[in-house]
């Protein structure tokens, strides 16, 4: 009963501050509004005895919004992150898709037989998940965490208009570097 | 490791002692506060006074009407004043008080992690809402300086959760029968003390309050909103101080006293140098301290999980 409340409770929230997101006419709103959104169906992951998930999820999302408020203000042209403006664009075509999404997923909820359960919960769930998640494929994801991160570095390489030879001169003995931003370690 | 710990004899308590533990945190915010000004007035010459100057402050904000700028987006500004207090409630909902708990969560250096980050959401939006160029300013220092420290925060953490082989915090202290984990994983226990001044605001983090800015996020803020938001920093070091007892410093062991007592003893020790260190560093600009964050903290902070893990493996 309780747990059903909860549940009702969060999900109204979750949905409600979905909508939030693009009713309301300031940047700093819809972006926390997302946030709330995500902190509720991270709740919703704890109600469901996934603490690791739920928490892990709030964590994630809280930290994206706070990181998108950086590149919100950074990157737009004009600063209309400051200024009240409107949250939505191409809206025919955003309405038809997430119209014809959200009746595939509804559908497909309902009219799925939905299997019964077998066998019991682990008795360290976060423990098993992670073995379910890495278990067997540690080798995979051994090699992917490396591959992301040099797609990462050699992105910014690719992007940063600035060289070693920018930094360090063109026999690369310049002490201390010239940069225009410098840094704390004085490399 | 799990299977040669001590029994723990941890009571999880009734919801109701919840506001036990508030008016213990907020005792040792009201500590913090204290002690700084104190400290404040010895420093200025002003004797041994100081003391009280924290209570009539928070008279003088309870009384202060509020004011607001024009356009000023006072959901968000209140959301952000108002949830650092709330915040730090979130923290010690966890921490192990002696042999009492308000919630064992299986997941507990998590949960301390995410209310951690939820700061950089909180003093950002107060920044923003006040529609002020020097809040905003403000805002931005603090997530320049979160993007330097909440890494290797995140780092620090990992290592005593490695060594006891639990995110429950009860097995961490527990963990720790025989060595404290500061003893053996000083750079953890150092970046972690980083991390906590860095989310409280306090000290060399404080640069996103700077008087350089007219006091940053502080600027428009009065009454209330700034009381709560002033409160909630010293509430959040407090926390902060209360949670590296059971990571680092045993938890509530220690001869003669119960266990209860010693949190209190540890906790107010480390508080006592977190406030005291205030006084003695420079305000580190966020955009120095940023490679200092990246190029020395995380590798230091990735070392020591390193070194922790290769003991744990050794020992089996």
């Amino acid at each position: 009963m309780v747990a059903a409340i909860v549940f009702w409770g969060l999900a109204v929230v979750a949905v409600a501050a979905g909508v939030a997101v693009f009713v309301v006419d300031s940047m700093a709103r819809a972006t926390y509004a997302l946030a709330l959104s995500f902190i509720a169906v991270g709740a919703l992951i704890i109600l469901l005895q996934q603490s690791y998930l739920g928490v892990i999820t709030i964590l994630m999302m809280v930290m994206e919004m706070a990181v998108m408020a950086v590149y919100m203000v950074m990157f737009m042209g004009m600063n209309p992150a400051l200024m009240p403006m409107d949250m939505t664009h191409g809206k025919k075509t955003a309405i038809g898709a997430s119209a014809g999404v959200f009746v595939l997923l509804a559908s497909g909820a309902l009219l799925i037989p939905w299997p019964e359960r077998r066998g019991v919960p682990a008795e360290d769930i976060t423990n098993a998940l992670g073995l379910e998640i890495m278990g067997e494929k540690m080798l995979v994801m051994a090699v992917v965490g490396p591959v992301m991160v040099a797609t990462i570095v050699s992105g910014v390489v690719l992007a940063a208009g600035r060289t070693r030879y920018d930094r360090l001169g063109d026999d690369l003995r310049r002490r201390p570097a010239d940069d225009p931003q410098p840094g704390g370690v004085g490399r | 490791m799990p299977e040669n710990m001590p029994e723990t004899l941890l009571t999880t308590v009734p919801a109701g002692w919840a506001v036990l533990a508030g008016m213990i945190l907020c005792a040792l915010a009201f500590f913090a506060a204290a002690l700084d000004s104190a400290l404040s007035a010895r420093a200025e010459g002003a004797g041994r006074g100081g003391w009280l100057a924290p209570a009539w402050s928070t008279a003088r904000l309870l009384r202060q009407r509020r004011r607001t700028v024009v356009a000023a987006d006072t959901l968000l500004l209140r959301v952000g004043a108002a949830g650092m207090l709330g915040g730090s409630f979130l923290m010690v909902a966890v921490i192990p008080f002696g042999r009492w708990t308000l919630a064992d969560l299986d997941v507990g250096v998590v949960w301390f992690n995410t209310v951690d980050v939820m700061v950089w959401a909180l003093v950002w939006l107060a920044g923003w809402g006040a529609n002020s160029v020097h809040g905003l300013v403000g805002g931005y220092r603090f997530l320049a300086h979160g993007l330097a420290y909440e890494l290797p925060l995140m780092f620090a953490l990992v290592a005593p959760a490695i060594a006891a082989g639990s995110l429950r915090v009860s097995d961490v202290a527990g963990a720790q029968d025989r060595l404290w984990f500061a003893v053996w994983m000083p750079v953890a226990f150092v970046i972690f003390l980083v991390g906590v001044t860095g989310f409280s605001v306090w000290g060399p983090f404080a640069a996103a309050l700077g008087a350089d800015v007219a006091g940053g996020v502080l600027a428009e803020l009065s009454g209330v909103d700034r009381l709560v938001l002033q409160a909630g920093r010293y509430a959040f070091l407090a926390a902060g101080a209360a949670f590296s007892v059971p990571l680092f410093l045993g938890g509530g062991a220690g001869p003669f006293l119960p266990e209860w007592a010693w949190v209190v003893v540890k906790t107010v020790a480390v508080l006592a140098v977190l406030v005291w260190l205030r006084r003695k560093l420079p305000v580190f600009r966020p955009d120095r301290f940023l490679e200092i964050g990246w190029v020395v903290l995380l590798p230091a902070a990735v070392a020591q999980d390193l070194v922790v893990s290769l003991v744990v493996v050794w020992k089996g």
